[in-house]
């Protein structure tokens, strides 16, 4: 398989403290990682270097072989978006002008929408079921809804590899499940990339084709779900005594905290 | 339920023609106002004689003529320019800043412009060029010192940069004071009007040369008005979205001053405008900038024409500067919009 994004040797820091460093690895078409690790290990600026947000200060990222850094950033949000945490609107926009902002990269110089866009925006909309929430501002909506109509922009911006920065923070236990097993068929159907920054291990372990265990801004473990999610290496990472079974119904890794 | 929402939605995106419309319209309304302001005044004008003026009957010496043309007319074209420019100011500050309460006035871009122009006159530079070049001067002192110490230390909290900007008003109205103080009298007149704002010394020569500074700003800004709505959301996001945002900054940044330094030259400190007038379109056209920027801006000119046709009749034959009547209708404003928004705008 074709890797669509490779990451050799990054490293980076926030002034003189180092986040991550000596992290390598490759995305391909079609896959979903998974990232876990605990707080302050590095998860979220590993995503905004993959989106070129920041920049690495050791190593190299490249876009099908292509470097990152040599992209306009339009171009690069034809290849990738992204659905961070950081979204406080400051005035009222509705749910459609929100998703149809996902076109942006695509829009010629008239910088209005026109039929494909209009179509990709109602696609995506239809693909996170909130096309009823279509004419509402963003500001009504709950935390749960919110999430799910950036999804959908980020779907709008029709890009090779989505990065979610924990996406389901703000969803119900229905919606968490949704959101997964809609990131997993988009994945399978669209030969979409997806990258998603999670806490919740389970869910990853269910739903992930890889897990990336970060550790102190180092990688601990990177392989299938089963590999990483092992008792020995979730107490390690996360300092937490835990026990970890198969989940009788999916056979995946499952862990109980102790 | 759900497909008639999606429906709707889609209907009511915005499109060229929607723009275009509603510009035409809202032009409509200037033109309106504008006429209106032009028969109004202390001397008694008919429509009558305005029907007369246009037919020509009128000769080149009749006093109508003379007060319509020379007097009124200019003053009118010079209100809407700097009601305009204010207005478009204002859109552009909120969004780039993501502060509702942003306007050339409040961050301290109009007094820094007035600074300006106030120290081209005891230089001794005339109103041709140096007047307008050091007043946009002033302008970019004050927004790169808005970046600077509104960035650096304290973080890109709006409200910081909301507060440094009232503290660099407060500075550049001080250095005024001080220079209206210990100027020579001939000079002291044409200084003060920058405190208070005023219109009537709108002169042709002035307006044709803000009129291409604005028509250029506008298709400018215009350029830009989709990566405003995304850097509205926070300028990580509009990044990831595709806007070059430091590049955009820097830019608007540059043609909003260089539009404010060149109306402050020529009209003094308007406050409050740039807050109003974006604010009130907002309310009615939503926050799309590709519709906010024409609608506040050609608004702006309207709602300041009006103001300055009561500054110039409320005390008739007396005149108040325009910048009092903005100062009641704003200060108010702006008081309503901090206790209703408050607490959310304070989250960064």
């Amino acid at each position: 398989m074709e890797p669509i994004l490779t990451l050799s040797d990054i490293g980076f820091g926030y002034g003189r403290n180092r986040v991550l460093a000596h992290i390598g690895f490759q995305v391909h078409a079609g896959e979903i990682i998974g990232i876990l690790g605990p707080n302050g290990s590095g998860k979220s600026t590993l995503l905004k270097l993959m989106d070129g947000i920041l920049l690495p200060h050791e190593g190299e990222i490249l876009i099908r072989e292509r470097p990152l850094s040599d992209f306009k950033r339009s171009d690069l949000a034809k290849e990738v978006a992204m659905v961070s945490q950081e979204n406080h609107f400051r005035f009222a926009f509705s749910v459609m002008e929100v998703v149809l902002m996902g076109r942006f990269p695509h829009l010629g110089k008239t910088q209005f929408e026109g039929k494909e866009d209009i179509k990709a925006a109602l696609e995506a909309l239809e693909a996170t079921h909130t096309d009823h929430l279509a004419g509402r501002s963003l500001d009504e909506l709950s935390g749960g809804e919110k999430q799910r109509v950036l999804i959908a922009r980020a779907l709008a911006q029709e890009p090779n590899v989505i990065l979610l920065d924990e996406p389901t923070s703000f969803l119900d236990l229905k919606y968490k499940r949704e959101m997964f097993r809609l990131i997993t068929s988009m994945g399978k159907s669209k030969g979409l990339s997806v990258v998603i920054v999670s806490h919740d291990i389970d869910l990853a372990s269910q739903y992930c084709d890889r897990i990336l265990l970060l550790n102190k801004g180092v990688i601990h473990k990177l392989g299938v779900p089963e590999e990483v999610i092992t008792a020995t290496d979730i107490e390690t990472v996360y300092d937490c005594p835990v026990h970890v079974d198969r989940n009788p119904a999916t056979g995946k890794p499952r862990v109980s905290i102790i | 339920m759900g497909r008639l929402d999606r429906r709707n939605a889609v209907e009511k995106r915005l499109t060229p023609y929607r723009v275009l419309t509603l510009s035409a319209m809202m032009a409509l309304l200037l033109f309106a106002v504008g006429c209106l302001s032009l028969v109004i005044g202390t001397a008694d004008i008919s429509l009558k004689s305005l029907g007369a003026l246009f037919s020509g009957s009128l000769t080149p010496e009749d006093p109508t003529r003379l007060i319509l043309f020379r007097i009124r007319l200019p003053r009118i074209i010079l209100a809407g320019f700097v009601g305009f420019a204010l207005s478009l100011g204002g859109v552009v500050f909120q969004a780039l800043l993501r502060n509702p309460l942003a306007d050339p006035y409040i961050l301290g871009v109009s007094s820094g412009s007035a600074f300006g122009a106030v120290m081209a006159i005891v230089l001794g530079l005339g109103f041709g060029v140096g007047v307008p070049v050091m007043s946009f001067a002033g302008a970019l002192l004050t927004v790169w010192l808005l970046m600077q110490l509104g960035t650096r230390r304290m973080g890109m909290e709006s409200n910081t940069i909301l507060l440094m900007g009232v503290i660099i008003n407060a500075f550049f109205t001080a250095i005024i004071m001080f220079f209206i103080s210990t100027a020579a009298d001939e000079r002291l007149h044409s200084m003060l009007f920058w405190l208070y704002g005023d219109l009537s010394q709108g002169r042709y020569a002035h307006l044709s040369l803000i009129g291409p500074v604005l028509l250029a700003a506008l298709a400018i800004l215009y350029r830009f008005s989709g990566h405003l709505n995304l850097i509205t959301a926070g300028e990580e996001v509009a990044a990831q979205l595709g806007v070059e945002v430091k590049q955009t900054k820097k830019i608007c940044f540059l043609v909003v001053s260089l539009m404010i330094g060149v109306v402050v030259a020529f009209s003094g400190l308007i406050g409050f405008i740039g807050l109003m007038v974006p604010h009130l379109a907002r309310m009615i056209f939503g926050s799309d900038h590709r519709l906010l920027i024409p609608m506040s801006s050609i608004g702006g000119a309207a709602f300041l024409i009006a103001a300055d046709t009561l500054a110039r009749t409320v005390i008739s034959p007396s005149e108040l500067p325009v910048g009092v009547i903005t100062a009641f209708m704003g200060a108010p404003f702006f008081v309503f919009l901090l206790r209703r928004k408050g607490s959310r705008w304070s989250q960064s």
